[in-house]
């Protein structure tokens, strides 16, 4: 199953897991399935139309998923997922 | 000074949750970032003109407004740079007025971040901080590294491994750990956020950013205190993260709500380099969505943030004061530094130049007036960005030790007085 890092702020609802495994061919799916393990993750991440947050960046393999297809983007058994706050640096 | 709690709370800045004053930077709920928030009330009994021209010319004279709870214990002497009348560099734009803010003589590392360092290593202080760190293009690091070395703070810098080589020697001088990391800038971003959530660091643009962002406002305080104790009509800054513009426009809102300065209209413009310009991009298209940019190509290594975290903000603070945003090309940003540099004797890094020859097309389109007055600020030193001009600045005529070859040189350009 892909795997996914769940940043500090969210690990409250993960009972501070760090990484979980979550199964699904595509982000969305993956993100369902852990909204669904781990209820009100999917809010903190996406917003009401079901838009991945302004201030939340995720991660496909090191690959922002802005330049794949957001949501749409496919995720392999092998894959790495992390989610990431958009706010620092600079 | 008093160590009345000034400074009350960190807020969310998307929905004005609450948090405790911990090192802690993004809100739990919708990831929103965290900016510090004040009893602007008490404050407003307290902090006058008296008060602020009485004290040391540093930073810190605006102490009630930046976001620690006691003294400040790092950096006690950065800040008040000149700010200097830009004549001969006003002709050359074709505007009216021109003012250099030039924090390239800042304290103790030429550049504007030792603003910023300075508030966050005093506030990892307070906070119980051993070890501190940041992800940066060069100048934050080596503020980091200073800042720390002199407050005897360990300290880890992350930059992107291509930079100029000033900015590298320039961190390890001080003898903290310098990591290279393979990749851009939002690379070395993305790692260390990943550091900080692991490890107990107090990483001063990440944990620790709502601290350290505030500091930039102190050149926004600085500009209106030595103009006379009044706003500049019109504000260029370059933009990065764009966190520097937005805290200009926080820095110029307070001394107005505070009543330090008489209410009066001001434009912040923003600048960037055409090679990653995903802000100015952005405010082009009228739309507040920033696309982020993926590989970065330009000489302004200090600019090149792909994913500006501060862009959203930044594009809404320059449409809010009615300014507007530029960015140039590599040829144009040494044009720039040159410029700078023959006008007005100031010599800048790559993101001077960005500053400079952003502003020369603001003033050419009329989006800065040209019978207007702007003021220009210029973040960092232009030594540590030597590779950028190397050979386009001509080369030194060399000659033999002889009044003879001198006068040969020099018979077509001056007359000898007799």
């Amino acid at each position: 199953m892909p795997t996914v890092r769940i940043p500090a702020p969210l690990r409250k609802l993960t009972n501070d897991q760090e990484v979980v495994a979550a199964s699904g061919t595509t982000l969305g799916a993956v993100l369902d399935e852990l909204n669904t393990a781990y209820p009100g993750l999917g809010e903190r991440i996406l917003d009401e139309q079901g838009v991945i947050r302004r201030f939340v960046n995720i991660f496909v393999n090191d690959e922002d998923v802005r330049f794949l297809q957001e949501k749409e983007t496919p995720v392999k058994e092998t894959d790495e997922i992390s989610i990431v706050p958009a706010i620092a640096g600079g | 000074m008093s160590t009345k709690p000034w400074f009350s709370n960190l807020k969310c800045r998307e929905c004005g949750r609450l948090y405790e004053k911990e090192a802690i930077h993004i809100c739990e709920f919708d990831f929103g970032p965290l900016e510090a928030a004040y009893d602007y009330e008490a404050i407003r009994g307290v902090l006058t003109r008296d008060l602020i021209e009485s004290r040391p010319q540093t930073m810190w004279r605006y102490r009630e407004l930046l976001p620690i709870d006691g003294e400040p214990t790092v950096g006690t002497q950065v800040g008040f740079t000149p700010l200097v009348k830009a004549d001969r560099l006003a002709k050359a734009l074709g505007i009216r007025s021109l003012w250099i803010k030039n924090d390239s003589v800042n304290y103790p590392t030429l550049s504007f971040k030792d603003r910023v360092v300075s508030v966050a290593l005093s506030r990892a202080r307070e906070l119980g901080f051993e070890v501190v760190a940041c992800a940066s293009t060069g100048n934050l690091a080596n503020s980091v590294a200073a800042n720390a070395a002199n407050a005897g703070l360990k300290s880890y810098v992350l930059i992107p491994s291509n930079l100029e080589q000033g900015k590298v020697l320039g961190s390890l001088v001080y003898g903290t750990n310098v990591i290279g990391i393979k990749g851009p800038y939002d690379q070395v971003n993305r790692l260390c956020s990943e550091i900080a959530g692991k490890y107990g660091w107090g990483f001063v643009n990440v944990n620790l950013r709502p601290y350290y962002a505030e500091g930039s406002k102190t050149m926004g305080f600085e500009i209106a205190e030595q103009l006379g104790w009044r706003l500049p009509r019109h504000t260029v800054a370059c933009m990065a993260s764009g966190s520097l513009l937005t805290k200009l426009h926080k820095a110029y809102k307070e001394f107005t709500d505070l009543g330090i300065v008489e209410k009066s209209t001001f434009s912040i413009h923003g600048a960037q380099a055409t090679g990653c310009s995903p802000i100015s991009a952005a405010f082009k298209h009228g739309t507040d969505i920033v696309k982020p940019v993926q590989n970065p190509d330009t000489i302004a290594k200090s600019l090149a943030i792909g994913t500006p975290a501060d862009g959203y903000y930044a594009i809404r603070s320059m449409r809010e004061t009615g300014g507007s945003c530029e960015d140039c090309t590599d040829a144009e940003i040494v044009e720039g530094i040159k410029l700078l540099a023959e006008t007005t004797g100031i010599f800048a890094e790559t993101a001077g130049g960005v500053t400079v020859a952003c502003a020369k097309k603001l003033i050419a389109s009329g989006k800065i007036p040209a019978d207007e007055e702007a003021v220009l600020c210029i973040t960092g030193h232009g030594l540590k960005t030597q590779e950028a001009i190397t050979g386009k600045c001509g080369e030194p005529r060399v000659i033999g030790p002889s009044l003879r070859e001198f006068e040969a040189l020099v018979a077509d350009e001056v007359s000898i007085a007799s």
